[in-house]
């Protein structure tokens, strides 16, 4: 016998890769070993949702995302969508009620302008639905092949409530955790549409803008620990951050996590995780164990939280690490993904 | 999913586990052939919920595993060729060949695509009549005949521009080198039930024959793998060593005919490499000589490329039971979850990444396989009253 040598994936990267922007351990790689330490302060601050400042005696939760997928039009939404909810959900993670957005478009050479129309009348309607005013924009034309028809940025602001401390470093043993509703549904979407892939039922997105259920849900209590929008790397990728930010362990309870079928039966056949699967309208919350009740009755009578249900816990032991009790008793540790899931060959 | 669901029930794998616990009177260890077994034994939490006395080795039949360094050079040559467009399943883009992966010849401006079905790749080829669409094939019997399909597809068609660059392998002549080792630890095979769809039971007979242990033919979601689990401990209990077909919803004795007709016609089987076994006699395919106009490495050219393995890792020898993760020098040191050395510390299901988070999870000793070792991670929640009540899987 020979000395067994198997793949490894090459972690020092003289190039970019797609992994670096997918939300796992190399997005965080990019940032501590390249960003953070060219813009200075501390790490942590660059890897939040959105960042808070103060100005005056205002708290202005400030936060900005891109946006470059393709197809430009899915089921269930638009890149103009994901433009206005991507961005008014990653403030509503703070707290804040998103009030004006910029919105930077670079456009490729070709194009036609009735896609750009199409685009632009969905981010106008996503605004007004999620109460948010479009202030100001910027717009750069590309040469053709030098883009995807149509990218943009968007960058938004909004005020944080007095009392309101949204953090994982609040996290505590004992905290429940809810997640809103059926988790995997966008990611499972682009996929279906990219890839020409059909899985008997029609799986449409769940881009929505979810300042309102935290609205709801602050109502409640003020006291809510730690708000996370689980978009690229899934409900996975966020865990494993508020695990490791907070010093605990998580503890879920996979039964109770909620799958559409259709999602679970994409992902059997295509060898992914549902917990690794992209949402566009779903929020994780760390909710002090008094509150979880009251919260999760709060979230249930909201639209956008039709579906919520209880899925776990934090605990003691095995800080920073996500553990899945799983529907036959065993467990299994929920790591942080790599990088972008790939399907499996087997 | 129907059909799914029903081999998924916790209370009928109860009682398979209960039957597993009362049938075993000694340590067995027991091989799982194939990955997608591996997969859900870890995705599931099976290994464990086993008695302590059975040991589950996770046995190479990985297809991203075992293609061999060589050939992976031979696929990030091919695809930084300009005119290429180098079409391949998702997780083989991850694979490092020597010094880089096919996701940075992508990076590096190579047309790499990453397709569902190799049928996907002969469609781009049509599309792109002046470019060389190459299509990666590897795997074990499972993925050959879609492969092989595609090629006569290509030759019917006319399609020229399409060529397969192949490395395809078989399960028996693996069984038959992993139990020829004087240090073999298996005492059992729960063989791939896929593979066996395709192919049939025939070859297996001989094997368990001439190396005196049970084969029992498994499919992959939990209750199909605990009754693999239980047949084979009542075979080794009982002194027994017979092929049983615990997989019947999908595998008859004779298999595929049409499958195996199309390996016949496209393939012919060859000595083939696999990574960290070395070169197995008549242990995989390679197109023949009709259709060697589709064959990617003879219409590339790709020879005397400079493979370089790396010596560290040593996990062909866990693979084949012949050492623990954490017996070698190089775990939880230079080789972890973050930093791999081998492919079994690439992502949670390989067996090192499992003894790795276990012995985290695990504040107790090290070297325990994770059965013995890994705590139940909290014990059960607090009540929370609203719990599951009204959840969508309640």
């Amino acid at each position: 016998m020979l000395a067994w040598t198997c793949p490894t994936p090459l972690r020092d990267h003289p190039r970019i890769v797609m992994g670096h922007g997918g939300g796992g351990a190399l997005s965080a790689e990019l940032i501590e070993g390249v960003f953070a330490p060219a813009y200075g302060g501390p790490a942590l601050a660059h890897t939040a949702d959105a960042a808070e400042i103060r100005i005056g005696g205002a708290r202005l939760a400030f936060s900005t995302d891109s946006f470059v997928v393709r197809p430009l039009f899915f089921p269930g939404g638009s890149i103009g969508d994901l433009a206005v909810n991507g961005t008014v959900n990653d403030l509503a993670m703070s707290g804040a009620r998103a009030s004006h957005l910029s919105c930077g478009f670079i456009l490729e050479e070709g194009v036609e302008t009735d896609v750009v129309a199409r685009v632009a009348q969905a981010l106008g309607e996503a605004a007004r639905a999620a109460g948010v005013q479009v202030v100001t924009g910027d717009t750069k034309v590309v040469e053709a092949g030098h883009g995807d028809g149509v990218y943009i940025n968007t960058s938004g602001v909004g005020l944080i409530p007095d009392g309101v401390d949204l953090r994982p470093q609040r996290v505590v043993p004992g905290d429940v955790v809810i997640v809103s509703g059926p988790i995997g549904m966008h990611g499972v979407a682009i996929m279906s549409v990219r890839e020409g892939l059909e899985f008997g039922v029609e799986i449409t997105s769940d881009c929505a803008p979810l300042g309102g259920l935290v609205e709801a849900m602050l109502a409640v209590t003020r006291d809510l620990h730690v708000l996370r929008d689980p978009t690229r790397g899934g409900l996975a990728a966020s865990l494993n951050e508020i695990a490791a930010a907070s010093g605990t362990g998580v503890v879920l309870q996979e039964r109770a996590v909620p799958v559409p079928e259709a999602v679970g039966n994409a992902c059997a056949v295509l060898g992914l995780d549902p917990m690794y699967v992209a949402n566009e309208g779903k929020l994780v919350a760390f909710v002090p164990r008094d509150h979880a009740d009251a919260v999760l009755a709060a979230m249930r009578a909201h639209p956008m939280g039709a579906g919520a249900a209880v899925i776990g816990e934090a605990v003691e032991t095995h800080p920073g690490m996500v553990v899945a009790r799983t529907g036959l008793g065993g467990t299994r540790v929920v790591d942080m993904p790599l990088g972008e899931q790939l399907p499996r060959i087997c | 999913m129907k059909y799914i669901d029903e081999f998924q029930n916790p209370d009928l794998a109860g009682r398979l586990l209960d039957e597993i616990r009362a049938t075993v009177t000694r340590p067995w260890a027991l091989m799982e052939v194939c990955g997608g077994q591996t997969h859900s034994i870890i995705r599931h939490g099976i290994d464990q919920l086993l008695p302590p006395e059975i040991e589950l080795i996770h046995g190479p039949g990985c297809p991203v595993c075992v293609t061999p360094l060589e050939m992976i050079d031979k696929a990030l040559e091919i695809a930084s060729r300009p005119g290429v467009i180098f079409c391949s399943f998702g997780d083989m883009l991850r694979v490092p060949g020597t010094g880089r992966d096919l996701f940075q010849v992508r990076g590096q401006g190579g047309d790499v695509r990453v397709v569902y079905s190799p049928l996907d790749a002969l469609r781009i080829a049509e599309q792109n009549p002046d470019r060389e669409v190459v299509f990666f094939g590897i795997g074990f019997e499972t993925t050959a005949p879609p492969n092989a399909m595609t090629v006569h597809q290509a030759r019917k068609r006319n399609i020229r521009n399409f060529s397969l660059l192949v490395s395809h392998v078989r399960v028996p002549p693996a069984i038959d080198a992993i139990m020829r080792s004087p240090e073999c630890r298996v005492q059992g095979f729960l063989a791939a039930g896929h593979v066996c769809s395709v192919m049939g039971t025939a070859e297996y007979p001989e094997l368990a024959r001439r190396h005196q242990v049970p084969i029992v033919v498994t499919g992959f979601e939990p209750l199909d793998i605990l009754e693999g689990v239980r047949r084979t401990v009542l075979q080794l209990e009982r002194g027994e060593h017979t092929v049983e077909n615990a997989y019947q919803r999908a595998v008859t004795a004779e298999g595929n005919p049409a499958a195996q007709a199309m390996l016949s016609d496209v393939f012919e089987v060859a000595d083939r490499a696999w990574r960290g076994i070395g070169v197995i006699p008549d242990s995989g395919w390679r197109l023949s000589a009709r259709y060697r106009d589709h064959d990617a490495e003879h219409r590339f050219s790709v020879e005397g490329i400079d493979t370089r393995e790396p010596a560290e890792c040593r996990s062909g020898e866990v693979l084949q039971g012949l050492l623990k993760p954490n017996e070698c020098e190089a775990f939880g040191t230079t080789c972890t979850p973050r930093s791999p050395l081998g492919a079994t510390m690439v992502s949670s299901e390989g067996a090192c990444a499992a003894y790795y988070l276990y012995r985290r999870l695990d504040a107790g000793t090290p070297g325990q396989r994770p059965p013995a070792s890994a705590p139940t991670a909290s014990g059960t929640p607090s009540p929370v009253t609203a719990s599951l009540e009204g959840s969508p899987l309640a």
